[in-house]
Protein backbone atom coordinates (compact mmCIF):
# COMPACT_ATOMS: atom_id res chain seq x y z
CA UNK A 1 0.00 0.00 0.00
CA UNK A 2 2.65 2.71 0.81
CA UNK A 3 4.43 1.52 -2.50
CA UNK A 4 0.76 2.97 -4.17
CA UNK A 5 1.14 6.16 -2.11
CA UNK A 6 4.81 7.06 -3.16
CA UNK A 7 3.51 7.01 -6.63
CA UNK A 8 -0.21 7.99 -6.92
CA UNK A 9 -1.76 10.36 -4.13
CA UNK A 10 -4.94 7.92 -3.48
CA UNK A 11 -7.94 9.17 -3.97
CA UNK A 12 -10.39 9.46 -1.66
CA UNK A 13 -13.91 9.59 -1.28
CA UNK A 14 -16.45 10.48 1.35
CA UNK A 15 -20.17 9.14 0.56
CA UNK A 16 -22.79 10.72 2.49
CA UNK A 17 -25.34 8.03 3.91
CA UNK A 18 -28.58 10.36 4.52
CA UNK A 19 -30.54 7.27 4.98
CA UNK A 20 -32.01 6.83 1.90
CA UNK A 21 -31.83 4.47 -0.95
CA UNK A 22 -28.92 2.13 -1.77
CA UNK A 23 -25.54 3.66 -2.07
CA UNK A 24 -23.84 0.16 -2.64
CA UNK A 25 -23.97 0.99 -6.48
CA UNK A 26 -22.45 4.53 -6.35
CA UNK A 27 -19.84 3.34 -4.54
CA UNK A 28 -19.05 0.29 -6.96
CA UNK A 29 -19.44 3.20 -9.95
CA UNK A 30 -16.94 5.57 -8.01
CA UNK A 31 -14.20 2.63 -7.03
CA UNK A 32 -14.35 1.37 -11.19
CA UNK A 33 -13.71 4.95 -11.93
CA UNK A 34 -11.24 5.32 -9.53
CA UNK A 35 -9.33 2.21 -10.81
CA UNK A 36 -10.07 2.83 -14.19
CA UNK A 37 -8.84 6.33 -14.10
CA UNK A 38 -7.12 7.11 -11.24
CA UNK A 39 -4.51 4.42 -10.14
CA UNK A 40 -7.36 3.49 -7.36
CA UNK A 41 -9.67 4.88 -4.99
CA UNK A 42 -10.69 4.96 -1.24
CA UNK A 43 -14.34 5.04 -0.63
CA UNK A 44 -16.11 5.34 2.39
CA UNK A 45 -19.77 5.70 3.07
CA UNK A 46 -20.34 6.68 6.23
CA UNK A 47 -22.54 8.43 8.46
CA UNK A 48 -20.02 9.80 10.99
CA UNK A 49 -20.09 13.46 10.99
CA UNK A 50 -16.19 13.30 12.31
CA UNK A 51 -15.50 11.45 8.76
CA UNK A 52 -17.45 14.00 6.74
CA UNK A 53 -15.77 16.83 8.99
CA UNK A 54 -12.32 15.55 7.91
CA UNK A 55 -13.41 14.63 4.43
CA UNK A 56 -12.11 16.32 1.12
CA UNK A 57 -13.94 14.95 -1.40
CA UNK A 58 -17.61 14.90 -0.80
CA UNK A 59 -20.67 12.78 -2.24
CA UNK A 60 -24.22 13.23 -0.96
CA UNK A 61 -26.71 11.18 -2.51
CA UNK A 62 -30.55 10.36 -2.48
CA UNK A 63 -33.72 9.15 -3.78
CA UNK A 64 -37.22 9.52 -2.77
CA UNK A 65 -38.58 12.47 -1.23
CA UNK A 66 -36.94 15.63 -0.04
CA UNK A 67 -37.46 15.43 3.86
CA UNK A 68 -36.01 12.88 5.09
CA UNK A 69 -32.64 12.76 4.16
CA UNK A 70 -32.87 16.26 5.16
CA UNK A 71 -34.12 15.43 8.87
CA UNK A 72 -31.31 12.96 8.86
CA UNK A 73 -28.64 15.74 8.25
CA UNK A 74 -29.80 18.04 10.25
CA UNK A 75 -27.63 18.59 13.19
CA UNK A 76 -24.02 16.79 13.80
CA UNK A 77 -24.07 15.66 10.56
CA UNK A 78 -24.81 19.11 8.61
CA UNK A 79 -22.69 21.00 10.99
CA UNK A 80 -19.79 18.30 9.91
CA UNK A 81 -20.47 19.02 6.39
CA UNK A 82 -20.46 23.02 6.75
CA UNK A 83 -17.54 22.68 7.98
CA UNK A 84 -15.81 20.62 5.68
CA UNK A 85 -16.74 23.01 3.22
CA UNK A 86 -15.12 25.83 4.89
CA UNK A 87 -12.16 24.15 5.28
CA UNK A 88 -12.45 23.79 1.06
CA UNK A 89 -13.82 20.34 0.70
CA UNK A 90 -15.50 19.53 -3.01
CA UNK A 91 -19.45 18.38 -2.77
CA UNK A 92 -21.41 16.52 -5.40
CA UNK A 93 -24.86 16.26 -4.84
CA UNK A 94 -27.18 13.68 -6.32
CA UNK A 95 -30.60 13.55 -7.31
CA UNK A 96 -32.25 13.89 -3.86
CA UNK A 97 -28.83 14.51 -2.48
CA UNK A 98 -28.57 17.89 -5.52
CA UNK A 99 -31.87 18.78 -4.23
CA UNK A 100 -30.88 19.33 -0.91
CA UNK A 101 -28.42 21.29 -1.85
CA UNK A 102 -30.58 24.32 -2.39
CA UNK A 103 -32.42 26.56 -0.46
CA UNK A 104 -36.24 24.79 -0.05
CA UNK A 105 -38.03 21.87 -1.25
CA UNK A 106 -41.76 21.79 -2.08
CA UNK A 107 -42.88 18.54 -1.84
CA UNK A 108 -45.07 17.57 1.16
CA UNK A 109 -44.69 21.02 2.45
CA UNK A 110 -41.95 23.27 2.43
CA UNK A 111 -38.48 22.40 3.67
CA UNK A 112 -35.34 24.42 4.26
CA UNK A 113 -32.49 23.19 1.77
CA UNK A 114 -29.09 23.14 2.65
CA UNK A 115 -29.29 26.66 1.37
CA UNK A 116 -25.66 26.20 -0.67
CA UNK A 117 -27.34 26.87 -4.38
CA UNK A 118 -29.77 29.51 -4.71
CA UNK A 119 -33.47 28.31 -5.88
CA UNK A 120 -36.49 25.79 -5.16
CA UNK A 121 -37.30 22.59 -5.99
CA UNK A 122 -40.50 22.32 -7.33
CA UNK A 123 -42.64 19.32 -8.50
CA UNK A 124 -42.47 19.31 -12.79
CA UNK A 125 -45.71 19.70 -14.57
CA UNK A 126 -48.21 17.48 -14.51
CA UNK A 127 -48.79 17.58 -18.50
CA UNK A 128 -45.91 15.31 -19.04
CA UNK A 129 -45.63 11.66 -17.31
CA UNK A 130 -43.91 11.90 -13.57
CA UNK A 131 -41.81 10.73 -12.40
CA UNK A 132 -39.61 11.55 -14.99
CA UNK A 133 -37.81 7.84 -15.03
CA UNK A 134 -35.52 7.26 -17.80
CA UNK A 135 -32.65 8.72 -20.02
CA UNK A 136 -32.72 12.41 -21.36
CA UNK A 137 -30.51 14.58 -22.88
CA UNK A 138 -28.53 17.69 -21.73
CA UNK A 139 -28.89 21.03 -23.03
CA UNK A 140 -27.49 24.59 -22.76
CA UNK A 141 -24.41 23.01 -21.25
CA UNK A 142 -21.88 25.40 -19.38
CA UNK A 143 -18.21 25.15 -19.96
CA UNK A 144 -17.27 23.50 -17.37
CA UNK A 145 -14.57 20.54 -16.29
CA UNK A 146 -17.36 18.47 -14.78
CA UNK A 147 -18.21 18.09 -18.64
CA UNK A 148 -15.08 17.24 -19.85
CA UNK A 149 -14.93 15.08 -22.82
CA UNK A 150 -18.39 14.71 -22.16
CA UNK A 151 -19.97 15.56 -25.53
CA UNK A 152 -22.68 18.26 -25.19
CA UNK A 153 -25.97 16.77 -25.71
CA UNK A 154 -25.53 13.80 -23.85
CA UNK A 155 -27.72 11.24 -22.10
CA UNK A 156 -28.20 10.73 -18.34
CA UNK A 157 -30.19 8.53 -16.33
CA UNK A 158 -33.16 10.69 -14.25
CA UNK A 159 -35.55 9.21 -11.42
CA UNK A 160 -37.43 12.21 -9.91
CA UNK A 161 -40.54 13.89 -9.85
CA UNK A 162 -39.09 17.24 -8.23
CA UNK A 163 -36.69 19.73 -9.89
CA UNK A 164 -34.66 22.85 -9.03
CA UNK A 165 -37.84 24.78 -11.28
CA UNK A 166 -37.40 28.43 -10.02
CA UNK A 167 -34.02 29.79 -10.73
CA UNK A 168 -33.81 33.11 -10.34
CA UNK A 169 -32.00 35.30 -12.74
CA UNK A 170 -29.67 36.24 -10.55
CA UNK A 171 -28.92 32.45 -10.01
CA UNK A 172 -27.73 32.13 -14.01
CA UNK A 173 -24.08 31.67 -13.45
CA UNK A 174 -24.92 28.60 -11.00
CA UNK A 175 -26.94 26.23 -13.46
CA UNK A 176 -24.47 24.32 -15.53
CA UNK A 177 -27.04 22.85 -17.95
CA UNK A 178 -30.68 21.98 -18.34
CA UNK A 179 -33.03 19.68 -19.34
CA UNK A 180 -36.36 19.32 -20.61
CA UNK A 181 -39.01 17.39 -19.54
CA UNK A 182 -42.71 19.34 -19.60
CA UNK A 183 -40.64 22.62 -18.72
CA UNK A 184 -36.29 23.44 -19.23
CA UNK A 185 -35.02 22.88 -15.24
CA UNK A 186 -31.43 22.89 -14.17
CA UNK A 187 -30.28 19.67 -14.39
CA UNK A 188 -26.66 20.37 -13.40
CA UNK A 189 -25.69 23.06 -10.81
CA UNK A 190 -22.59 24.04 -9.22
CA UNK A 191 -21.07 26.97 -7.41
CA UNK A 192 -17.07 26.52 -6.77
CA UNK A 193 -16.57 23.51 -5.11
CA UNK A 194 -19.93 22.46 -4.76
CA UNK A 195 -21.07 20.76 -7.86
CA UNK A 196 -24.42 18.82 -8.23
CA UNK A 197 -26.63 16.61 -10.75
CA UNK A 198 -30.78 16.05 -10.99
CA UNK A 199 -29.66 12.95 -12.61
CA UNK A 200 -27.45 9.63 -11.40
CA UNK A 201 -24.10 9.61 -13.37
CA UNK A 202 -23.34 6.17 -11.54
CA UNK A 203 -26.40 4.30 -13.83
CA UNK A 204 -25.46 6.63 -17.11
CA UNK A 205 -22.90 4.42 -18.54
CA UNK A 206 -20.09 5.84 -20.16
CA UNK A 207 -21.12 9.63 -19.88
CA UNK A 208 -21.74 9.20 -16.35
CA UNK A 209 -18.78 7.57 -15.35
CA UNK A 210 -16.82 10.12 -17.06
CA UNK A 211 -18.40 12.84 -15.09
CA UNK A 212 -17.41 10.97 -11.67
CA UNK A 213 -14.02 10.96 -12.93
CA UNK A 214 -14.33 14.65 -13.93
CA UNK A 215 -15.32 15.27 -10.41
CA UNK A 216 -12.92 13.20 -8.85
CA UNK A 217 -9.87 14.70 -10.58
CA UNK A 218 -11.53 18.33 -9.68
CA UNK A 219 -11.76 17.66 -6.49
CA UNK A 220 -8.03 15.83 -5.77
CA UNK A 221 -6.54 18.66 -8.52
CA UNK A 222 -7.42 20.74 -6.24
CA UNK A 223 -6.07 19.08 -3.33
CA UNK A 224 -2.62 18.94 -4.52
CA UNK A 225 -2.69 22.57 -5.65
CA UNK A 226 -3.12 23.28 -1.88
CA UNK B 1 -44.33 11.99 -28.79
CA UNK B 2 -45.12 15.70 -28.84
CA UNK B 3 -44.96 16.50 -25.11
CA UNK B 4 -42.27 18.69 -24.78
CA UNK B 5 -39.64 15.97 -23.26
CA UNK B 6 -36.45 14.93 -24.44
CA UNK B 7 -36.97 11.60 -23.06
CA UNK B 8 -35.76 8.40 -24.88
CA UNK B 9 -38.16 5.20 -25.27
CA UNK B 10 -36.00 2.54 -23.72
CA UNK B 11 -34.77 -0.83 -25.26
CA UNK B 12 -34.49 -2.86 -22.19
CA UNK B 13 -32.96 -6.89 -23.14
CA UNK B 14 -34.53 -9.84 -21.06
CA UNK B 15 -32.13 -12.02 -19.09
CA UNK B 16 -33.77 -15.21 -17.39
CA UNK B 17 -31.23 -16.68 -14.82
CA UNK B 18 -31.20 -20.22 -12.86
CA UNK B 19 -28.66 -21.62 -10.83
CA UNK B 20 -26.41 -18.37 -11.73
CA UNK B 21 -26.72 -19.10 -15.89
CA UNK B 22 -28.50 -17.47 -18.30
CA UNK B 23 -31.17 -20.24 -19.74
CA UNK B 24 -33.65 -19.47 -22.98
CA UNK B 25 -36.42 -21.44 -23.59
CA UNK B 26 -40.41 -20.80 -23.97
CA UNK B 27 -42.28 -20.34 -20.61
CA UNK B 28 -39.54 -21.98 -18.49
CA UNK B 29 -39.81 -25.16 -20.56
CA UNK B 30 -36.65 -27.05 -22.76
CA UNK B 31 -33.85 -24.59 -21.30
CA UNK B 32 -30.72 -24.37 -22.86
CA UNK B 33 -27.59 -22.36 -21.50
CA UNK B 34 -26.84 -19.12 -22.66
CA UNK B 35 -23.88 -17.82 -20.84
CA UNK B 36 -22.71 -16.14 -17.57
CA UNK B 37 -25.67 -12.80 -16.45
CA UNK B 38 -22.75 -10.53 -16.07
CA UNK B 39 -20.84 -11.04 -19.63
CA UNK B 40 -24.25 -11.18 -21.67
CA UNK B 41 -25.43 -7.99 -19.90
CA UNK B 42 -21.73 -6.71 -20.51
CA UNK B 43 -22.50 -7.02 -23.86
CA UNK B 44 -25.70 -5.86 -24.21
CA UNK B 45 -24.69 -2.24 -22.28
CA UNK B 46 -22.03 -1.92 -24.88
CA UNK B 47 -24.35 -2.23 -27.49
CA UNK B 48 -26.65 0.37 -26.15
CA UNK B 49 -29.02 -0.93 -23.84
CA UNK B 50 -30.78 1.56 -21.76
CA UNK B 51 -31.83 -0.87 -18.67
CA UNK B 52 -31.08 -4.81 -18.11
CA UNK B 53 -33.80 -6.63 -16.91
CA UNK B 54 -32.67 -10.22 -15.15
CA UNK B 55 -35.63 -12.56 -13.91
CA UNK B 56 -34.44 -15.14 -11.62
CA UNK B 57 -35.97 -18.43 -12.14
CA UNK B 58 -33.86 -20.23 -9.64
CA UNK B 59 -36.55 -22.91 -8.46
CA UNK B 60 -35.04 -23.18 -5.05
CA UNK B 61 -34.80 -20.69 -2.34
CA UNK B 62 -31.96 -22.03 -1.37
CA UNK B 63 -30.25 -21.78 -4.35
CA UNK B 64 -30.84 -18.27 -5.49
CA UNK B 65 -29.10 -17.07 -2.59
CA UNK B 66 -26.25 -19.23 -3.33
CA UNK B 67 -25.96 -17.84 -6.85
CA UNK B 68 -26.86 -14.49 -6.25
CA UNK B 69 -22.73 -13.29 -6.69
CA UNK B 70 -23.75 -12.73 -10.28
CA UNK B 71 -25.51 -9.91 -9.49
CA UNK B 72 -22.84 -8.38 -7.74
CA UNK B 73 -20.29 -8.85 -10.17
CA UNK B 74 -22.87 -7.59 -12.93
CA UNK B 75 -23.18 -4.56 -10.70
CA UNK B 76 -19.31 -3.90 -10.74
CA UNK B 77 -19.07 -3.75 -14.91
CA UNK B 78 -22.50 -2.83 -16.24
CA UNK B 79 -23.39 1.24 -15.01
CA UNK B 80 -26.82 1.37 -16.16
CA UNK B 81 -30.24 0.19 -14.39
CA UNK B 82 -30.02 -3.26 -13.14
CA UNK B 83 -33.61 -4.64 -12.17
CA UNK B 84 -34.04 -8.05 -10.88
CA UNK B 85 -37.21 -10.39 -10.10
CA UNK B 86 -37.73 -13.60 -8.73
CA UNK B 87 -38.34 -14.91 -5.41
CA UNK B 88 -38.94 -11.35 -3.20
CA UNK B 89 -41.42 -12.37 -0.99
CA UNK B 90 -40.36 -9.96 2.00
CA UNK B 91 -38.51 -6.21 2.47
CA UNK B 92 -35.39 -8.45 3.23
CA UNK B 93 -35.29 -10.04 0.10
CA UNK B 94 -35.59 -7.11 -1.91
CA UNK B 95 -33.18 -5.42 0.48
CA UNK B 96 -30.86 -8.35 -0.23
CA UNK B 97 -31.11 -7.66 -4.34
CA UNK B 98 -30.14 -4.13 -3.91
CA UNK B 99 -27.59 -4.81 -1.27
CA UNK B 100 -26.37 -7.03 -4.50
CA UNK B 101 -26.38 -4.33 -6.95
CA UNK B 102 -30.11 -4.17 -8.11
CA UNK B 103 -31.14 -1.16 -8.80
CA UNK B 104 -35.02 -1.84 -8.60
CA UNK B 105 -36.76 -4.85 -7.60
CA UNK B 106 -39.44 -6.75 -9.94
CA UNK B 107 -42.69 -8.35 -7.88
CA UNK B 108 -45.03 -10.70 -9.57
CA UNK B 109 -47.01 -13.26 -7.53
CA UNK B 110 -45.68 -12.37 -4.15
CA UNK B 111 -47.27 -8.85 -3.80
CA UNK B 112 -51.15 -10.97 -5.06
CA UNK B 113 -50.93 -12.98 -1.82
CA UNK B 114 -50.02 -9.84 -0.05
CA UNK B 115 -50.43 -6.73 -1.52
CA UNK B 116 -49.13 -4.33 1.57
CA UNK B 117 -45.50 -5.89 0.18
CA UNK B 118 -45.68 -2.61 -2.34
CA UNK B 119 -46.32 -0.43 0.51
CA UNK B 120 -43.52 -1.66 2.54
CA UNK B 121 -41.38 -1.77 -0.26
CA UNK B 122 -42.09 1.69 -1.91
CA UNK B 123 -41.64 3.22 2.01
CA UNK B 124 -38.56 1.74 2.84
CA UNK B 125 -36.70 2.42 -0.58
CA UNK B 126 -39.23 4.73 -2.53
CA UNK B 127 -40.97 3.50 -6.01
CA UNK B 128 -38.32 4.35 -8.39
CA UNK B 129 -36.96 0.93 -7.05
CA UNK B 130 -39.93 -0.71 -6.96
CA UNK B 131 -41.36 -2.69 -10.30
CA UNK B 132 -44.72 -4.49 -10.15
CA UNK B 133 -44.25 -7.55 -13.04
CA UNK B 134 -47.79 -8.40 -14.03
CA UNK B 135 -48.85 -11.26 -16.17
CA UNK B 136 -52.05 -10.82 -18.17
CA UNK B 137 -53.80 -13.55 -20.16
CA UNK B 138 -57.41 -12.86 -21.90
CA UNK B 139 -59.79 -15.25 -19.89
CA UNK B 140 -60.43 -18.52 -21.35
CA UNK B 141 -64.51 -17.15 -21.40
CA UNK B 142 -65.11 -14.08 -22.17
CA UNK B 143 -66.69 -11.84 -19.23
CA UNK B 144 -68.37 -8.51 -19.66
CA UNK B 145 -66.38 -6.63 -16.52
CA UNK B 146 -62.78 -7.81 -17.07
CA UNK B 147 -60.95 -8.88 -20.23
CA UNK B 148 -57.62 -9.70 -19.34
CA UNK B 149 -56.84 -11.51 -15.84
CA UNK B 150 -53.41 -11.91 -13.64
CA UNK B 151 -51.25 -15.26 -14.44
CA UNK B 152 -48.64 -16.06 -12.21
CA UNK B 153 -46.12 -19.12 -12.32
CA UNK B 154 -44.92 -18.79 -16.28
CA UNK B 155 -48.87 -18.65 -17.14
CA UNK B 156 -49.61 -22.18 -15.51
CA UNK B 157 -51.65 -20.16 -12.74
CA UNK B 158 -54.90 -18.02 -13.21
CA UNK B 159 -55.67 -15.92 -10.64
CA UNK B 160 -58.83 -14.41 -11.19
CA UNK B 161 -57.98 -11.28 -10.89
CA UNK B 162 -58.53 -8.26 -13.60
CA UNK B 163 -55.14 -7.73 -14.82
CA UNK B 164 -56.39 -3.65 -14.97
CA UNK B 165 -57.41 -3.05 -11.25
CA UNK B 166 -54.39 -5.34 -10.47
CA UNK B 167 -52.39 -2.52 -11.83
CA UNK B 168 -53.77 0.23 -10.73
CA UNK B 169 -53.98 -1.01 -7.04
CA UNK B 170 -50.56 -1.54 -7.75
CA UNK B 171 -49.46 2.16 -8.23
CA UNK B 172 -51.60 3.10 -5.99
CA UNK B 173 -49.78 0.99 -3.56
CA UNK B 174 -46.48 2.68 -4.24
CA UNK B 175 -45.16 0.76 -7.92
CA UNK B 176 -43.27 3.12 -9.72
CA UNK B 177 -42.82 1.06 -13.10
CA UNK B 178 -45.21 -1.50 -14.54
CA UNK B 179 -43.81 -4.57 -16.98
CA UNK B 180 -46.65 -5.83 -18.45
CA UNK B 181 -46.29 -9.07 -20.24
CA UNK B 182 -48.89 -10.11 -22.37
CA UNK B 183 -48.90 -14.45 -21.63
CA UNK B 184 -50.92 -14.90 -24.70
CA UNK B 185 -48.55 -13.37 -26.63
CA UNK B 186 -45.69 -14.36 -25.53
CA UNK B 187 -43.11 -16.57 -26.98
CA UNK B 188 -45.30 -15.89 -29.99
CA UNK B 189 -42.80 -13.65 -31.65
CA UNK B 190 -45.74 -12.24 -33.55
CA UNK B 191 -45.74 -8.87 -31.39
CA UNK B 192 -46.66 -7.52 -28.13
CA UNK B 193 -50.99 -7.55 -27.24
CA UNK B 194 -51.17 -3.76 -28.53
CA UNK B 195 -54.83 -3.86 -27.06
CA UNK B 196 -53.71 -4.78 -23.30
CA UNK B 197 -50.92 -2.67 -23.32
CA UNK B 198 -52.92 0.79 -24.53
CA UNK B 199 -55.72 -0.04 -21.81
CA UNK B 200 -53.08 0.01 -19.25
CA UNK B 201 -51.10 3.00 -20.65
CA UNK B 202 -54.63 4.75 -20.20
CA UNK B 203 -54.97 4.00 -16.78
CA UNK B 204 -51.47 4.43 -14.97
CA UNK B 205 -49.19 7.31 -15.22
CA UNK B 206 -46.13 5.42 -14.14
CA UNK B 207 -43.67 4.15 -17.16
CA UNK B 208 -45.02 0.78 -18.22
CA UNK B 209 -42.53 -1.70 -19.91
CA UNK B 210 -44.06 -3.72 -22.66
CA UNK B 211 -43.23 -7.40 -22.51
CA UNK B 212 -43.73 -10.78 -24.34
CA UNK B 213 -44.56 -11.32 -28.50
CA UNK B 214 -41.42 -9.39 -29.78
CA UNK B 215 -40.62 -10.63 -32.66
CA UNK B 216 -39.08 -7.83 -34.61
CA UNK B 217 -38.27 -4.11 -34.73
CA UNK B 218 -41.73 -3.15 -36.25
CA UNK B 219 -43.19 -4.96 -33.00
CA UNK B 220 -41.34 -2.58 -30.71
CA UNK B 221 -42.59 0.35 -32.75
CA UNK B 222 -45.92 -0.36 -32.38
CA UNK B 223 -45.66 -0.77 -28.91
CA UNK B 224 -44.24 2.41 -28.26
CA UNK B 225 -46.80 4.02 -30.71
CA UNK B 226 -49.42 2.24 -27.89
CA UNK B 227 -48.75 4.11 -25.28
CA UNK B 228 -45.25 1.85 -23.75
CA UNK B 229 -42.36 4.18 -21.88
CA UNK B 230 -40.14 1.10 -22.53
CA UNK B 231 -39.77 -2.26 -24.64
CA UNK B 232 -38.43 -5.48 -23.46
CA UNK B 233 -37.32 -8.03 -25.43
CA UNK B 234 -35.36 -11.45 -24.89
CA UNK B 235 -35.31 -13.45 -27.90
CA UNK B 236 -34.67 -11.34 -30.86
CA UNK B 237 -31.70 -10.70 -28.73
CA UNK B 238 -30.67 -13.81 -27.33
CA UNK B 239 -31.03 -15.51 -30.77
CA UNK B 240 -29.00 -12.66 -32.46
CA UNK B 241 -31.44 -11.89 -34.70
CA UNK B 242 -31.20 -8.23 -34.27
CA UNK B 243 -29.01 -6.34 -32.25
CA UNK B 244 -29.96 -3.77 -29.84
CA UNK B 245 -28.15 -1.27 -31.68
CA UNK B 246 -29.82 -2.20 -34.69
CA UNK B 247 -32.97 -2.47 -33.03
CA UNK B 248 -32.25 1.56 -32.17
CA UNK B 249 -31.09 2.33 -35.77
CA UNK B 250 -34.25 1.40 -37.04
CA UNK B 251 -36.87 3.02 -34.28
CA UNK B 252 -34.63 6.21 -34.94
CA UNK B 253 -35.15 6.10 -38.07
CA UNK B 254 -39.07 5.65 -36.82
CA UNK B 255 -38.84 9.22 -35.56
CA UNK B 256 -38.36 7.50 -31.49
CA UNK B 257 -36.01 9.49 -29.83
CA UNK B 258 -33.63 6.92 -28.54
CA UNK B 259 -29.99 7.34 -26.77
CA UNK B 260 -27.62 7.26 -28.79
CA UNK B 261 -25.50 4.24 -27.91
CA UNK B 262 -21.54 3.83 -27.03
CA UNK B 263 -19.40 6.69 -26.26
Amino acid sequence: MTHGRQIYSALEVVVIDAGVGNLDNLARALRHVGAQSHGGLQCRVTTDPRVIASAKCLVLPGVGAFRPPRETLRGEMEEALRAALERGAWLLGICVGFQLLFDRGEEFGSTDGLGLLPGVIRQLPDDVPVPHIGWNRLHDENNHPLFAGIPNGSYFYFVHSFAPLAIAESAEPTCLARATHGVPFTAVAGRDRILGTQFHPERSGPAGLSLLSNYLELAHAADSGN
Amino acid sequence: MTTATGLTSRIIPCLDVRDGRVVKGVRFQNLQDQGDPAECAARYAEQGADEIVFLDITASPEGRDADRDWIRRTAEQVFIPLSVGGGVRRVEDAERLLRSGADKVALNSSPIDRPELLDELAHRFGSQCVVLSVDAGRWEEPRADSRWQVVTHGGRRPRGLDAIEWIVEGVERGAGEILLTSIDSDGTQDGYDLELLAEVCQRVRVPVIASGGAGRPEHLAAALRAGAAAVLAASIFHQGTYTVGEVKAYLAQQGFPMRESGA
